[in-house]
């Protein structure tokens, strides 16, 4: 090798570079961490997936097929995706919203003019939490499309369904935190529904009026009052924050480990 | 990249040798299971694409009509297609991964400029006493509250919503043709694919948009051009059916609307009737699942049916009776 004039920065020799490279490389720490090199081999292929815990929900090898876009649109990891992204901005937000009717709105207000990113904070929790709804019902219609539910499939469609419809009510619930005229009165019509249930709403049909009363029936129950309240936003808080995300939690665990052990991607094979 | 697309077009649709990668602990018997017997026959090279594509079918499924009948192959051909179907598989790492992540990239670059650029709507502090004109759902719900102009609540708020994810969770169930499983296809599944649409795109999509775009004071019609005018009056000349045709007894009426209803539901069992020995279809899927794709099916095409009952008639409603209306 001719020598070159320019480089006066002083890297470290090669030698030395390799040789430290090599020293934290070969460390228990490092070996503790990551437990195959970087080498493109087949077998550190298979590792990188089943060495990850993001990445063991996947199979270490699948069919062509399933790799492409046009088969899966993508649209289920993509619904993952936006409820990791509502999880993580939520969980921001909530460090400054109280859920009270007092100081719900004015927290708005704060996070959206004094809250540092708190404005991009809110945005992107409202606008994934929507694109997660049409993500999910285009995974519905690509999952139908490839008749991907029939055997072995049926039970974990079952499962998408209760998925989906959680969505909904995740959004729904969150639909009151922000305790302004928009949120109060979609809160307001939706759950006027619940009044005009069957027997156990105190409009609805066969409803005995001695014990189906507007206070006494599921309408009450769901919002703790007669109107939508404070405490509606108590509970509406709680199930939007605790309950529901834990129980998506729950079956997207359950609906992800379906898929493999019902045989992976769908495929005409 | 050619060579992939090729052998995703025509894939051996020979049962899948390698059992180890994938625990087949989930997979029950049925067409779409191959990773069972996969010593015991190999099925005859499949045609292209297109044609009859028959799912390999393990010993297990009953299957009444002509089976995939297994031509027994030379041991050494069997394991010449065993190479094929293997490179046939490709590594999660890099190939999927890399889509995923390119993917993932691609929707968080979209979603930080859209919140940029648009802000989440925030409206005045909430007020009980004063009601907005209109009042609506949150927009995904808003299909639902359109339903609410042909059905009363207890139908549109409560039963349809209910009676909406039961039909999605039991359709796995009730779908018992085989073909069609994990590709695109129409011709083998035409009803399926039609009712589904349907379902999805006309009753529910596009009365979202309606329900969003076309719906201003007091739900009233209003084109995306027009102003909203909040003392917009709409005639309500809506009769019932029972009156349309000419009675006026409300005790006669309610019997008259039972009837109607009930006539339409007894379509369903009409149809069974009359079909049962000529549908190999109808056969196969056997009396308990055809009644719930009838009842399901019916009370579908109901809205639709009231819908335009409501828009040519001026139908209010079908059947009366004290307790609830229908």
């Amino acid at each position: 090798m001719p020598k070159l004039p320019l480089p006066k920065l002083r890297l470290p020799e090669r030698s030395d570079f390799e040789e430290m490279k090599q020293q934290i490389v070969e460390s228990q720490v490092w070996r503790s961490i990551f437990r195959h090199g970087y080498e493109d081999t087949p077998r550190n292929r298979v590792l990188a997936v089943l060495d990850n815990v993001w990445l063991h929900l996947h199979p270490t090898k699948l069919p062509v097929h399933g790799t492409k876009l046009r088969f899966t649109w993508c649209m289920g990891g993509l619904t993952f995706l936006m409820f990791l992204v509502t999880t993580v901005t939520g969980v921001f937000l909530m460090f400054y919203y109280r859920p009270t009717a007092e100081y719900a709105y004015n927290d708005i207000k704060y996070l959206e003019f004094d809250v540092p990113f708190g404005m991009i904070m809110r945005n992107m929790h409202r606008w994934a939490a929507h694109a997660m709804v049409i993500t999910v019902w285009l995974h519905m219609l690509r999952v139908f499309l490839t008749g991907s539910y029939k055997p072995p499939r049926e039970f974990n469609w079952a499962v998408g369904v209760m998925l989906l419809t959680i969505t909904l009510l995740l959004s729904f619930t969150g639909y009151l935190l922000p305790w302004d005229q928009l949120s109060i009165w979609a809160v307001t019509v939706g759950t006027n529904m619940a009044r005009a249930t069957p027997v156990l709403g105190h409009e609805g049909p066969f409803a005995p009026p001695s014990i189906i009363t507007p206070s006494s029936d599921v309408r009450f129950m769901l919002l703790g009052g007669t109107i939508v309240g404070p405490s509606a936003l108590l509970r509406f808080y709680v199930l939007h924050c605790i309950f529901f995300p834990l129980l998506a939690g729950g079956l997207m665990m359950l609906h992800f480990w379906r898929v493999r052990k019902d045989g992976g991607i769908s495929g005409p094979l | 990249m050619a060579d992939e697309k090729d052998m995703q077009r025509e894939p051996p649709k020979e049962p899948q040798p390698d059992g180890a990668s994938k625990p087949a602990s989930g997979s029950k018997e049925g067409g779409e299971s191959p990773k069972k017997g996969a010593e015991a026959a190999t099925p005859k090279p499949t045609p292209p694409a297109g044609t009859v594509s028959k799912p390999s079918t393990t010993a297990t499924t009953a299957k009444p009509t002509a089976p995939a009948t297994p031509k027994p192959t030379p041991a050494g051909k069997t394991v010449a297609k065993k190479k094929t179907r293997l490179d046939y598989r490709v590594h999660t790492w890099p190939h999927l991964v890399r889509s995923e992540f390119l993917v993932a990239i691609g929707a968080l670059i979209v979603l930080t400029i859209w919140s940029i650029l648009v802000d989440a709507p925030l409206e005045d502090p909430a007020n009980p006493n004063r009601t907005p004109n209109p009042s609506k759902a949150p927009w995904y719900f808003l299909g639902l509250q359109e339903m609410l102009v042909y059905f009363d609540p207890w139908i549109a708020g409560v039963v349809l919503p209910g009676l909406i994810i039961m039909g999605l969770m039991i359709i796995p169930y009730v779908d018992i043709n085989p073909k069609g499983n994990g590709y695109y296809t129409f011709k083998e599944r035409k009803f399926a694919i039609t009712v589904f649409l349907f379902g999805f795109l006309v009753l529910w999509v596009s009365l979202i948009i309606v329900g969003t775009f076309l719906r201003g004071p007091g739900w009233n019609f209003f084109a995306p051009w027009d102003k909203w005018d909040p003392h917009k009056v709409a005639a309500l000349t809506n009769v019932n059916l029972s009156y349309k045709v000419g009675i006026r007894d409300d005790f006669i009426a309610s019997i008259f609307g039972g009837a109607v209803v009930i006539g339409y539901y007894l379509l369903g069992v009409i149809y069974y009737l009359i079909m049962r020995n000529r549908s190999e279809v109808l056969q196969k899927l056997g009396v308990v699942r055809y009644s719930i794709v009838a009842f399901l099916f019916l009370t579908m095409m109901a809205l639709p049916i009231k819908m335009i009952l409501r828009w040519t008639l001026n139908i209010k409603y079908i059947w009366v009776t004290p307790w609830f209306n229908i």
